[in-house]
This record gives structure tokens, sequence and C-alpha cells, in this order.
């Protein structure tokens, strides 16, 4: 499955911001993961050769940076911060209510495809902790109760 | 003395509605000093205004901002300035705010700093996970260039400088300045060896200095105000105002404003609204990040400056204070951070890469209460071989707590070997 006409558009104008081409790369798996909600294999593919890059260059800049996915998400993706200051109040607690409240572990998606859960590192976050990111929003000094909320409003 | 009257500088914006936007920032003075830059003062005279100043940068370093700039090449070819908007030292929530409260005084320290280096095109590169951030900086952008304050003739003056925002992808290493550079290429974050330094070879080969975000936010403040009235904030080599990050266990934790050398204590105990609860005791601090040398209770009565927290054995770092109660277990604080820079790693290195998975499984089974007594001096051990060894500095970042929560808290860490058990007690969960 190609990127769309539009994504397409996005990538072209990305690569022509910077002096090197080659620049771009994080741009251009940003844009296809924002469509699709993960890079396949077969994108990176894609990327590749749009941007004449090896293939294997391509798969080495997705296996080292934690944001690119290589398999779909559900459609909300929890990212709970498990470093030091989100630990010291209480991230272990609502990490387990979560996956009490879901059935799954880290790395697991809901039968239903609404959630999916992992742990991250620090999101820079700390003096709301205890926090997490869902797709793109931050939320922010969680308890328990807020947390049931918030979960139950996302269909 | 208590700074309980001190008018933030840096945060003087933030409280404000409508903060982010370019009219709320023109008309608390913004871009004064950018146009006084331009109009009234050659790059060279910027350049020594800012040395004068004594601005040390915010990232963690502290090395003199003037003198990294004065170290670019003078004259013109191309030579690049580029934002380190990548913040993720675990404690560390300063420049978020900054950008997502009052972009434009980023922006217009940013603009001066390519000025005073010649950079025709600036470059700020920010977290991936900033999501807000980015969208709050580009319109902030976008808003600067329709004004005539970025891009082509800034203000009439003849000044060209575009900006560019480019985003990470979540990777804790490419706060490192070639870690940096490198992902701004489309690769791997992987750091690069030193010599040359950016400054001869940097962003596509090309002479390039790297500054955070709270470093440039000073700037206008020295332009507008003068370098004498600048260093008359803070204490002598340690000048002007700083943000503190608190979290942990304390009331009220957030992003606060002091000059340098503001006390641990003050911070911790007035500002920060002192012990999140009556039961249980300041037992350490965490002053700069989680890559510092951890400060036990009794050792916390400490000015918040560079020079005295080197001088007691630890760094202001990014000024990440992180406040733990009686309630935490050291062992299971630094099991924490261990798997933090095993993900972190890029891997380059052996001894880092290497170093930090041995650190997590030793950590791990002294934890699990399945230590020895040699895994204390086997931690040690570690962190000598990993310091210093490594192309860059996380693998001290790593070495330097773990070799300080072992030696302050050795007791606790012995216990875990005999008792199999923890000395602290937790708490029951906090919220």
């Amino acid at each position: 499955m190609n990127p769309s006409e539009e994504t397409r558009k996005r990538i072209d104008a990305a690569i022509k911001e910077y002096p090197r081409p080659r620049s771009a790369l994080l741009a251009v798996l940003h844009l296809i993961q924002a469509e699709r909600g993960y890079v396949a294999k077969e994108d990176q593919e894609w990327v590749a050769q749009r941007m004449q890059l090896p293939s294997a260059e391509v798969a080495g800049v997705v296996s080292f940076y934690t944001m690119f996915r290589t398999a779909p998400p559900g459609r909300h993706h929890l990212q709970v911060c498990r470093t030091l200051s989100c630990q010291l109040r209480g991230c272990r607690e609502l990490l387990q209510h979560i996956r009490a409240k879901l059935g799954i572990a880290e790395g697991g998606v809901t039968p239903d495809g609404r959630f999916s859960l992992v742990t991250v590192e620090c999101l820079g976050s700390c003096g709301t902790a205890p926090m997490m990111q869902v797709n793109d929003d931050y939320h922010e000094n969680l308890t328990r109760d807020g947390l049931d909320a918030l979960l139950d409003s996302m269909k | 003395m208590s700074h309980d009257a001190y008018s933030p500088l840096l945060l003087k914006n933030i409280h404000r509605a409508d903060s982010a936007t370019l009219a709320a920032y023109r008309e608390s003075g913004g871009y004064r000093a950018l146009e006084r830059a331009l109009k009234e003062m050659s790059p060279e005279q910027v350049l020594e205004e800012v040395k004068a100043s004594g601005l040390r940068g915010r990232g963690g370093a502290g090395f003199p901002t003037g003198m990294k700039w004065s170290f670019m090449p003078k004259g013109e070819g191309e030579k690049y300035l580029v934002l380190n908007a990548d913040e993720s030292e675990p404690g560390t929530f300063k420049d978020r705010l900054l950008m997502e409260r009052d972009p434009h005084l980023v922006l217009e320290g940013f603009l001066i700093g390519c000025y005073a280096v010649g950079c025709r095109h600036g470059y700020i590169y920010i977290r991936g996970e900033f999501v807000h951030a980015h969208r709050v900086l580009l319109k902030a952008v976008e808003d600067a260039r329709a004004a005539g304050l970025a891009g082509k003739n800034i203000l009439g003056s003849g000044f060209d400088c575009e900006i560019t925002l480019y985003r990470g992808a979540g990777a804790y290493i490419c706060g490192e300045e070639t870690a940096l550079l490198e992902s701004l290429e489309g690769k791997r974050g992987m750091p690069r060896l030193k010599p040359p330094f950016p400054a001869q070879v940097g962003l596509y080969g090309k002479p390039t200095s790297v500054n955070n975000v709270e470093t440039v936010a000073n700037v206008p403040l020295i332009v507008e105000m003068g370098s004498s009235w600048y260093a008359s904030i803070g204490r002598p080599k340690n000048t002007g105002p700083k943000l503190y990050c608190v979290s942990g266990h304390v009331r009220r934790p957030g992003v606060y404003e002091f000059p340098l050398g503001v006390p641990l204590k003050e911070l911790v105990f007035e500002h920060a609204g002192g012990m999140l609860r009556k039961d249980r005791p300041l037992k350490a601090v965490v002053p700069g990040g989680s890559s510092v040398p951890i400060l036990p209770a009794e050792k916390c009565d400490v000015l918040m400056d560079f020079d005295s927290l080197a001088a007691a054995g630890t760094m202001l770092g990014s000024a990440g204070v992180i406040v733990m109660d009686d309630s935490v277990c050291m062992v299971d604080a630094l099991l924490n951070l261990a798997r933090f820079y095993a993900h972190e790693s890029c891997g380059q290195c052996t001894p880092c890469r290497e170093g930090c998975g041995w650190y997590v499984q030793i950590l791990d089974r002294l934890e699990r209460g399945e230590g020895k007594s040699s895994d204390l001096d086997l931690l040690l051990d570690l962190s000598d071989r990993i310091q210093g060894n490594t192309i860059c500095p996380l693998g001290d970042a790593v070495a330097m707590p773990v070799r300080s929560y072992v030696n302050v808290f050795r007791d606790e860490f012995q216990h875990h070997v005999t008792q199999k058990r923890c000395l602290a007690k937790p708490a029951t969960a906090s919220r």
C-alpha cells in the first residue's frame, strides 16, 4: 500500500526543505506513520526507493528511534512513562491498573483494536507525574479515577 | 535570605493566557532586543556582550556560551546555529515550558544567536514526542516570518535568517550535540568522535554551534539590559536567572525561576512546598537530572549553581531536581535509572553498551534479594571501566550516579545482600 497522494506531496515538500535530501528521512517516516499508524516493512522499502537509500539504512533508522513502530497500534496508543520521577509518583500502580482493566500487558493491543499499551522512558513531564502520552497528547497528574474516566471516554 | 520577592525574567510572560502569541510577546517588549542587536550592534559586539555576561550553557555542561560562539570561524561561508530542543534528561521539563508558553522568547534569542555567529539558516531540533510544543513553535516561526522578524531582510536590517524546525523521533542520545547533528542529517543518532569539534566540522560538515533552549532564552535579556546588569544576577561565574525543575516527593512540583545559586533547601521546602507526606522525611535529592551524583539529606545544604554543586561532588546539570523521601529504596531507584540508560545507550561503544546491561542484571538480582556481597564492588568497578572510556558522555552519565548511589547508600545495598530485602519502608500508593 503506497502513501496517499496527499502524503506523497508532503513527502516531496519535506525532501525539498533541507540542503541534503537525506535529512528528510525522519520527517518522511513521521509522515508515513501519521497516515498508516506504523511503518511497515513495505513502507520502508518504498521510502528507500523514494529517497534513493539502501533499505538497510532506512531499517536502521526505523529501529533506532523508539517513536517509529513496525506493527499497528491500537486506536489509542497508551505510552506510560516509567522513569524515575514518574515511578516516585506511582506509575507502577497506574500501569498495573491499566493492565488489569484492559487485559493486556506492555506491547499488547486489545482484541477490538481500541487500545495498545507500552511503557516509555522520560517524556519530560516530571513535574506533572505520573503521566502518559496517548497518541500525540500528554495526560498529566494522573490518578486512578482520572485514568478510568479518560480510558472510558476513548472509543 | 529567601527569594520570595524575586520577579521572574525568563518566565515573566507565561502566566498570560495568550503568552504564546506574537502580539502578547511584542506587548511585553518582545523583539526589542533583536532590533537593537541588528540595528545598533555588530555581530562581534553581540558576541562580546554575551561573553561579558558570563552566561553558561543551560543544557547541562555549563560551558560559557559566548566562548562557544567565538569558536566559530569569522566571516561569510555556510555555517549553522542549531537549537537543542531535545529535552530528555530525566527530571527535566523546563525547555518544554518555554517553547509551549513563550515560543517567541526562544525564537528571539535564537535569531540573535544566529546573527552573532553569522548563521543564515538556523535549525531547531525538537524532541519528537513534543508534538504540542512543535506546533506552537511552528506557528511562532510562521508568524515571525510574516512580521518580518525571520527570513529575508529581518526588520529591514539586511540580515537574512531562515529557521527550520526538525522533529526527532525518540532517542535520549540525540540530546548529545554530535548525535543531534547525525540525527539532523537523517541518520541514526550516534555521537561523533571529537575532535573535530562541531565549530569546525558540524552539520553537513560545516562549522556549527549547538545551544540549549533555556540558554538562548537568556540572550534577549543580555542584549536589552546589558551584560553588567545580567552579571549582577546570581553569583560570581554563575550569573543570571535559572529554571529549576522540581519533581518527586514534594507538594508543589514544577518549574521555578530564581537566580543561579538559590539554596537547594529553600527551593524544596519553601517554593516547592516541602515534602509530599508529613510522615515521610527527606532522604535524598538528585540536583541536576538523573545523570548526576545523588546528595543524601544531610548534604543538601548547598547552593544551586555550577560551581557550588561541583564543590559538593555533584553537578547542576540540567537543574532537574528529583526529591526522594524515606519510602524510596535506593536499589530500586538506581535499577530504574540503569534500565533507562541501557535502553538509551546507542550501542556504539562497548563499555557503555555492555556495561549498562551488566548494571541492570546486577541491580535486578540485588533488588530480588539474589545479589552477592561482591556485587557492590562490581558495580563500582564497572563505573571505573565505563567513565572516560566512551565517545560521548552517556557512559559518564550512568557511571556517576551508579557510583554515588552505591557509595552513599552502601548500607542499604549491603542490606539487600545480607537480609535479602529492603531497608526502606515502602509507602502505600501515593495517590
